[in-house]
């Protein structure tokens, strides 16, 4: 093979970015990062969470001890928001606190910071602030590098992990950009509070054990998407997620959405007193298998969010694990390939079978058709969080007047809906989820 | 399309994010764009850069973009003519994300 300047070349310095490069650095090959924010993390943004175990097949316990977590999540609440009432599942269990099945609440800066860190420690290059514009193609069309203003760097293999807003993709691998009905928008708030008082406010021990909730319902006014809210340390992390093409036909825009959201007073309880330290937005890529794009091209592979790997299961969103494992195996088996010296599309297959064998591939596949189900269960949106506020209501509330059993409450309730509506949509949800 | 309901104030929400603004714009818009398109971007849009005055006239100001890529995914194929990340060093900086 020619000579280039580094055997593989990162684009992104995210969850999958600095992980493939750790992956490269640990097997001997020469690697750069490039990132575009000044620091890594410093244009990344999460709700959010991650879950652990795959973060754990890379990094040792002992090193994890340094990760920059917020808190450990041992309460798992999901809610119902009608305009007036909310109804929220609180779940705990002692399996939530085990090495592999635990998972924090984190924020994206620090955390990002510590993923360069490791890769920098291992034997990575990093350039951060700079802006890649562009591959750099071979007469045959293998991408060999990479173009950022007038500097041109080439490499055997480039790794991508721009994110879900990749310009790149289309270059690397003839992606085209997904639908506005395949796509959500995210917005975020964060709000700083004592630790103290989220502990409190989190019903936990200590400062190190956190909530995380998800709420569905009134939150975005009918339309397909929900709340979320996670407690970091010394912080609140409030935000909604919606699909794009649904808020563009909506009355209300994202922004008004959350800052109702927050008014109301299940939420506004849990920002009381919060001042305001970042407001930020992000796309969720939220269409499944369907948007994928091809994972290599010659001389390419995609990982993470710019390989749209990404679920929003409804009652859980997941990303940030699928692009830690992906960013492994992508390194992985870019260092076996420049071994062997076949780093054409054919070549880099590896990553492919490795990821089809992976959870990774096994959850998009197998979920494939639970974005469309989701898209049109408008009744998660508008109807059965006000059936539960009306039934929990003649349940709860007590006014002095004669009381009904419970079968009279809910069956007037149910009926509201229709029967062959609910069993419609139970049947659809235990299908597609 | 009903005119959307708007109280909140996202000026001031984006005004405790650090930014370094570039003085040209990275995206650039259609001349005399779709009202139809534009309003689409009126709700999409976290930062609330797409907005329509009193008078009906249309307004786009690129400081205190997210780079969140949004309106290109809304209206990448009609109004939104160019969308590029901002210059090396340029816009938004996350300090927690």
């Amino acid at each position: 093979m020619d000579e280039r300047d580094f055997d593989a070349i990162i684009v992104g310095s995210g969850c999958a970015g600095p992980i493939a490069a750790y992956e490269l650095a640990k097997a001997g090959k020469s690697v750069l990062v490039v990132e575009r924010g000044d620091y890594a993390g410093s244009k990344n943004m999460t709700g959010g969470r991650i879950y652990t175990h795959s973060l754990r097949k890379v990094f040792s316990d002992e090193e994890l001890l340094s990760a920059p977590f917020e808190r450990k999540v041992v309460h798992e609440r999901l809610a119902f928001m009608a305009p007036d009432a909310n109804l929220t599942v609180d779940f705990e269990s002692e399996k939530m606190h085990e090495v592999s099945s635990d998972s924090y609440t984190v924020l994206r800066g620090p955390f990002d910071q510590w993923l360069a860190e490791q890769a920098e420690k291992a034997g990575a290059e990093y350039i951060c602030g700079i802006t890649v514009e562009e591959l750099l193609k071979d007469d045959s069309g293998s991408v060999i590098g990479i173009k950022a203003g007038e500097d041109e760097l080439t490499a055997q293999v480039v790794i991508l992990c721009d994110g879900v807003n990749s310009l790149l993709a289309e270059q690397a691998v003839n992606y085209k950009k997904p639908a506005p009905t395949q796509i959500a928008v995210g917005i975020k708030e964060t709000y700083a509070l004592p630790a103290s008082v989220i502990t409190d406010r989190c019903l936990v021990s200590n400062d190190n054990e956190g909530s995380a909730m998800l709420v569905a319902g009134n939150v975005t006014k009918g339309v397909f998407g929900g709340g979320f809210l996670y407690t970091n340390k010394e912080s609140i992390s409030l935000g909604i997620v919606a699909s794009i093409d649904a808020v563009s036909k909506s009355d209300y825009p994202i922004y008004q959405m959350l800052d109702d959201f927050k008014k109301h007073p299940q939420i506004a309880a849990w920002i009381k007193d919060g001042k305001l330290i970042e407001y930020s937005g992000h796309m969720v890529p939220e269409g499944g298998l369907q948007i994928m794009p091809p994972l290599v091209g010659d001389g390419v592979l995609l990982a993470g969010e710019s390989a749209m790997m990404c679920i929003n299961f409804g009652y859980a969103v997941r990303g940030m694990d699928y692009a830690v494992a992906a960013g492994q195996m992508a390194g992985q088996a870019a260092a076996a390939a420049i071994d062997k010296g076949a780093t054409s599309a054919a070549g880099l297959q590896g990553y492919v079978s490795a990821l089809e064998n992976s959870f990774v591939m096994k959850d998009m596949k197998s979920f494939a058709a639970e974005p469309a189900f989701l898209e049109n269960f408008d009744r998660m949106f508008c109807g059965y969080p006000e059936l539960a506020r009306n039934i929990f209501n003649q349940m709860l509330v007590i006014d002095g007047a004669p009381t009904k059993h419970i079968k009279n409450i809910a069956m007037p309730e149910i009926k509201k809906i229709g029967y062959m509506n609910i069993l419609r949509d139970m049947r659809g949800a235990l299908r597609a989820l | 399309m009903s005119k959307p309901i708007i109280q909140v104030n996202v000026d001031q929400l984006l005004s405790v994010d650090k930014f370094l603004p570039d003085e040209t714009s990275h995206i650039v818009l259609s001349e005399d764009p779709d009202t139809a398109e534009f309003e689409k971007l009126v709700r999409v849009c976290p930062a609330a850069l797409y907005k329509i005055t009193e008078d009906g006239s249309k307004r786009f100001d690129h400081s205190g973009c997210l780079e969140c890529g949004t309106c290109r995914i809304a209206c990448g194929s009609t109004i939104v003519e160019k969308w590029q990340y901002p210059d090396s060093g340029y816009g938004v900086q996350y300090r927690y994300g």
